[in-house]
């Protein structure tokens, strides 16, 4: 057999292993309620939302946002203000929670792709950390109380969200939505064109592409989802507070993509479903949790960069996979 | 009472004091920033924690060895320093071949274990650290009232700044090392040991935060978090500077101090705010920033 169908060979068999796995896993988010305790599954699902909206910036685009905090954190609030203050229901509210986060990442990113790299970098969590102050004096936020309270309501007037279990299935409507969106971005000529950036951004000038607007366009696209998943968390938890607009949450959004599998379908889901999990372990053990972040991140960058999917591609598929 | 825009005289003096010292800490900062920078091509995320590590070493140098504050002076940027060297060698080495997002990442987890660290067996509240006795009191000037060692601060950071920056303009050492960031290979092949000197450089960074620490520890309360929020201003300090120029990054954090501390006085909401706007709209006119030279 010819090298080039060997190969076509070997990309459709993990084709198919990799759809009998997402099939397998969409079986088994539904069957988790009715075994794990299903708010630890909810906390699980936004959190693995946000890190695969995250990943689409670092994993598929190549730009590293140290203020993702902001974007997630910022849509609680407004969801949450929407949903206690104003009385919307809570579909209108995750909605306006999104457009918001969309909107502040319109504005973040736009200044902070005038710098490439490392300087990037430090411009989004610099403005990440002025709107933390800005939520911390804000009077719509109760800063240090934050939004307490917030009732769950009747999903589009019918489904009573108060209920646990229709609370988890919306939940994993949200992230299943969220992870299609982000797997059809990836996957259409939009998404092929984000990856020449991330692998050679000047030849993607020199082909013609107005690299600034497609990078913005990944920005905005990127906050919006973590606003998806940060204003559904508000109404899962009924609340909104600052810890989830602070630099730490930033932090611990990157340590859940690195950990599973930077630029890798699954690995942000897996990352996030360890650290969430990890966390509630350490919470009753009295271990500081920041001690065991940061030597995971110190680990995962000296010996383990393509995280834990990225690895299992590479060891056991043949993907290759990049190491660095 | 004189009276300057409807604000006392003594108030925006104050306040300009204030922002000065604040100042002064963004300075010492965000050059060993831009020195780690400019060879190692990294952006040290732990130097909050390095320059928390200085004050809390001096607080516990007095506490449990009755070491005082002049003696620690020296001790405790040679103390930071060898620790900077130990990481360069056992960790940071290994990433110079990879994307510098890793250097950033690996300096982020490296600062949460030393702030879990103390955060776990100090607590978060703050530490006072006695003013030295020989810098106790005041000064009047006639116009304000000047605390002496609020003086020596500003005094002591123009030194270390000024004393930087003939180091590495004016030396032999100094001219190695501005050769091995133009091009390490070349200055390898003519026989200068440039790991040793990546190794020193680092040293070198983390010494001034652990100076800038101790300078500071009788200033602001000592504790576990005083370097985390420090080091993200330091950031925008870094961007609206451009790391290019060791002069630049001196200049911009004395300039967005000053301007924290004028905004205090006319804006106290805001002053939190100040730098980061600041940054936006440099970004906005000068993406480069004030004094870069890289796009």
């Amino acid at each position: 057999m010819s090298e080039a169908a060997l190969h076509a060979e070997r990309a459709a068999a993990s084709l198919r292993l990799e759809r009998a796995l997402v099939a397998l896993g969409i079986l088994a988010l539904i069957a988790a309620p009715f075994v794990i305790y299903p708010i630890f599954v909810m906390k699980m699902l936004c959190f693995a939302l946000f890190a695969c909206a995250f990943n689409l910036l670092l994993g598929y685009t190549g730009l590293l946002s140290f203020g993702h905090a902001a974007f997630f954190g910022g849509a609680a609030y407004f969801c949450a203000y929407a949903v206690k203050a104003w009385g919307w229901p809570p579909e209108a509210g995750i909605l306006l929670g999104t457009a918001g986060a969309a909107l502040m990442g319109l504005v973040v990113g736009f200044l902070a792709i005038r710098r490439q790299g490392i300087y990037f970098s430090m411009i989004t969590l610099a403005l990440a950390q002025m709107f933390y102050f800005f939520c911390v004096q804000a009077p719509f936020t109760a800063g240090e109380d934050g939004i307490q309270g917030v009732p769950r309501g009747h999903l589009f007037g019918v489904v009573d969200l108060g209920v646990t279990m229709n609370m988890y299935f919306f939940v994993l409507a949200v992230f299943l939505f969220g992870v299609f969106a982000i797997w059809r971005i990836v996957n259409s000529p939009f998404g092929m064109i984000l990856r020449s950036i991330r692998e050679n951004e000047n030849r993607a000038i020199s082909l013609g592409y107005s690299v600034g607007r497609y990078k913005l366009a990944a920005f905005v696209m990127s906050a919006a989802l973590a606003g998806l998943a940060g204003a559904t968390k508000a109404i899962v938890f009924q609340f909104a507070t600052l810890t989830d607009v602070t630099w730490q949450m930033s932090g611990e959004v990157i340590l859940m993509t690195l950990l599973g599998g930077i630029g890798t379908m699954v690995g942000p889901v897996v990352g996030a479903g360890l650290v969430v999990g990890l966390e509630n372990t350490l919470a009753t053990s009295g271990f500081p949790v920041t001690i065991a972040t940061g030597l995971i991140f110190m680990v995962c960058v000296l010996i383990f960069r393509r995280g834990i999917v990225g690895e299992i591609y590479a060891r056991w598929l043949g993907w290759g996979g990049k190491s660095s | 009472m004189t009276m300057i825009f409807g604000i006392p005289i003594q108030a925006l003096l104050g306040q300009l004091l204030v922002g000065l010292i604040n100042g002064s800490f963004y300075a010492m900062l965000s050059l060993g920033l831009a020195v780690i920078f400019g060879l190692l091509r990294i952006i040290n995320f732990a130097h909050g924690a390095l320059y928390m590590l200085g004050a809390f070493i001096s607080y516990l140098l007095l506490m449990h060895l009755g070491i005082g504050y002049w003696p620690a002076l020296v001790l405790v940027p040679l103390l930071v320093g060898l620790f900077g060297m130990l990481v360069e060698r056992l960790a940071l080495s290994r990433l110079y071949r990879l994307d510098p997002l890793y250097g950033l990442l690996f300096t982020f987890g490296l600062a949460l274990v030393i702030e879990g660290v103390f955060r776990y067996y100090y607590g978060v509240s703050g530490n006072p650290y006695a003013v030295p006795a020989l810098l106790a009191g005041g000064t009047n000037l006639g116009f304000m009232f000047l605390p002496n060692y609020r003086g020596w601060v500003v005094l002591a950071s123009l030194i270390v700044c000024l004393g930087t920056w003939l180091l590495i303009e004016k030396t032999r050492l100094g001219s190695y090392l501005r050769a091995a960031t133009e091009n390490p290979e070349l200055v390898q092949a003519f026989g200068v040991n440039v790991p040793l000197l990546l190794t020193l450089t680092y040293g070198l960074g983390a010494a001034l935060a652990g100076l800038a620490g101790i300078l500071a520890a009788p200033v602001y309360q000592v504790s576990p978090l005083m370097g985390s929020d420090l080091i993200i201003v330091v950031f925008a300090v870094v961007v609206v500077g451009g790391m290019g120029s060791i002069l630049g990054a001196i200049v911009t954090g004395y300039m967005l101090g000053l301007a924290e501390g004028l905004t205090k006085v006319f804006y106290p909401e805001a002053s939190n705010l100040v730098v980061f706007v600041i940054m936006a709209i440099v970004l906005l006119l000068r993406p480069a920033g004030l004094f870069g030279r890289d796009a």
